[in-house]
């Protein structure tokens, strides 16, 4: 029990060679499959059907869809820039495809000839490399609208841009309160730190989550911040001039950044592949063997992979990542979209400074807390929990200028003191 | 394998430097120099720098050069840069700085320093091993950045900020009244 047998490099290169073709495969499906989920969500939403002819429900209708792509005339505007017009759609979805690689999605796996981590490549700077790589993604956006040569391509790539560093700098910010409590940047530890807490991240750090979640829609142009395609001022901005399997690519990419998103949300706040409520699942290699935790004295407590576990962690790893999927959907079709100096507001006038604020506090926090010499468990947590969770309030409620979150009673009040002469349903003022 | 990888990435990163000098527009140059840069990162991953390659993409290529893209398409549209270059004196300057500068290379890489080097580097190498298991690949850097050398790294903060703020004022409209 606990003892862990390495794998052979030639085990190591054969895994490693079936897990990135198993997660390119499935990050693909799950990024077909979520086009038919927007459109499904979306039409119940603002109740119609949706697509539902294809297949039974539907299912095939990502298919069909990738077909007619594939077979559709490509075009190519005669003042287009034609090496970047190809090249742009490739440099955009580079980025997308790669950056899942450091995330865990499940508990190592044994096998007869060792353990295999759950993760494609556990590179020892984790979360940089994706901040990294999806620092790249704006390139791909950006040449297409220059390439286009097409002033409404052009404003989506300028917006893209602009967008894309302002909210790089508060999602940046908002890691590093994430940083300061696991102590390290791989993905890996973070999972496990989690479980050593016994509480997932978004309770000790509920701002930095809200912050993250933010950016991160920022950040993968999704509404309420897909300025850079706005369709009712910009046509669809970067991709207008696009047709067939190119404008596809764009797609593919953004729904590709989501997924990883929400991947990454579900990591580093909602506890990754943890279970709640069972530290059966809790695995980490510490010093060359498996533990699940440390007991009273500080000795470690030895624990031994399971083919069960490993499901049953993959499985709350889909259902949390699933989660965020929906939401992603969820908020695109229920909010409007800013307009663009409020974009930009938001993320260098209130975000910035606010996170910046956030992480002196937690890290002051945390500094008292090992000063009194509070160990790092369930305690240490529920303070930062009440630390964070008066913050968040107080950031709710003043960002919150109308006060939505006080309760729809009081909007009804304001509308039933309005006065009557307004009351026409189009909401022109009457004829005087 | 990693000699093979070293070769490929210093070629891109060589070839693309020569390219943002020779490019036929900014855009190209521009992303001639995101070539390079990407390649340098990718030298250091071959070092085991990985938190290097990481912050050389996330700042440099990720951050600084679609700065300068933005820059590059909102003023330069268009204006023909080739009629600010100046040929004759300056070039013939430009090569003794590069026949100088080769030379100095050539001239610390010869002879019995690359085989200390390779001696010293493999006993570095053990120890930055250990030292990244113990406090992980961003505690390597951060540990002697914020013990040793925080009063340099402090005033390092506090120029680039002397700089931001010139850079303001500079580019403040004269005259506009506030200030």
């Amino acid at each position: 029990m606990g003892e862990m047998q390495e794998l052979s490099t030639f085990w190591f290169v054969t895994f490693g060679a079936v897990k990135v073709v198993a997660v390119f495969t499935v990050v693909m499906a799950v990024v077909a499959y979520m086009t038919l989920a927007e459109r499904r969500v979306s039409a119940f939403i603002q109740d119609r059907l949706g697509p539902n002819r294809v297949g039974p429900f539907g299912l095939l209708q990502p298919i069909a869809d990738g077909i007619k792509n594939i077979i559709k005339e490509e075009t190519m505007p005669g003042t287009a820039a034609k090496f970047y017009f190809v090249l742009g759609p490739a440099l955009a979805i580079m980025p997308a495809v790669v950056t899942f690689a450091v995330i865990p999605f499940a508990a190592p796996l044994p096998t007869p000839v060792g353990t295999v981590d759950m993760i494609v490549a556990d590179v020892p700077i984790g979360i940089l490399y994706i901040l990294a790589l999806s620092s790249l993604a704006v390139y791909g956006i950006v040449l297409s609208g220059w390439a286009s040569n097409n002033k409404y391509a052009f404003l989506g790539g300028l917006r893209a841009s602009a967008q894309m560093i302002s909210y790089e700098v508060a999602l940046g910010l908002s890691v590093i309160a994430v940083l300061l409590l696991a102590g390290n940047v791989t993905l890996t530890e973070m999972v496990w730190k989690q479980q050593q807490l016994g509480l997932w991240f978004v309770f000790p750090l509920s701002l930095a989550f809200i912050f993250f979640l933010i950016s991160a829609l920022a950040e993968t142009n999704r509404l309420p911040f897909d300025m850079p395609e706005a369709e009712s001022e910009l046509i669809t901005g970067y991709h207008t001039e696009y047709s067939a399997m190119k404008f596809s690519m764009f797609f593919i990419a953004e729904y590709a950044h989501v997924v990883t998103a929400s991947a990454l949300m579900a990591t580093l706040f909602f506890g990754g592949w943890d279970i709640p409520f069972w530290p059966g699942d809790d695995m980490f290699r510490h010093e060359g063997a498996w533990i699940r935790g440390f007991d009273e004295s500080g000795a470690p407590i030895p624990t031994s992979p399971s083919v069960l576990i490993t499901l049953l962690t993959l499985a709350a790893f889909s259902v949390k990542t699933g989660f965020f999927l929906l939401l992603y959907i969820w908020i695109r079709w229920t909010l409007p979209r800013f307009r663009y100096d409020q974009v930009m507001h938001l993320g260098w006038k209130v975000l910035l400074p606010a996170a910046l604020a956030y992480i002196m506090l937690i890290a002051g926090t945390m500094l008292v807390l090992d000063q009194l010499g509070v160990a790092y468990g369930m305690l240490y947590g529920l303070v930062l929990t009440a630390v964070s969770g008066v913050t968040t309030l107080a950031f709710l409620f003043f960002v919150d200028r109308d006060r939505v979150i006080s309760g729809a009673h009081r909007k009804r009040t304001t509308r039933a003191r309005a006065p009557r002469a307004v009351a026409d349903p189009a909401g022109r003022t009457p004829p005087s | 394998m990693t000699d093979i990888l070293f070769i490929l990435f210093a070629v891109v990163a060589v070839g693309g430097a020569v390219g943002v000098v020779i490019g036929r527009s900014p855009v190209a140059s521009l992303l001639f120099m995101v070539a390079t840069l990407a390649s340098v990162a990718g030298i250091y991953v071959l070092f085991e720098a990985h938190f290097l390659a990481a912050i050389q993409v996330l700042v440099y290529a990720g951050a600084i050069m679609v700065l300068f893209l933005f820059v590059i398409m909102l003023l330069n549209l268009g204006h023909d840069y080739r009629a600010d270059l100046r040929y004759g004196s300056w070039s013939l300057l430009s090569l003794v700085v590069v026949g100088l500068t080769a030379g100095v290379l050539m001239q610390g890489f010869s002879g019995d320093v690359g085989a200390d080097l390779l001696e010293d580097g493999a006993a570095a190498a053990a120890a930055i091993d250990a030292a990244v298991i113990e406090k992980g690949a961003v505690g390597v850097i951060a540990d002697p950045l914020f013990t040793d050398y925080v009063v340099a790294f402090e005033l390092m903060g506090l120029l680039l900020l002397v700089a931001i703020v010139a850079a303001v004022v500079l580019a403040k409209p004269r005259g506009s009244g506030e200030g």
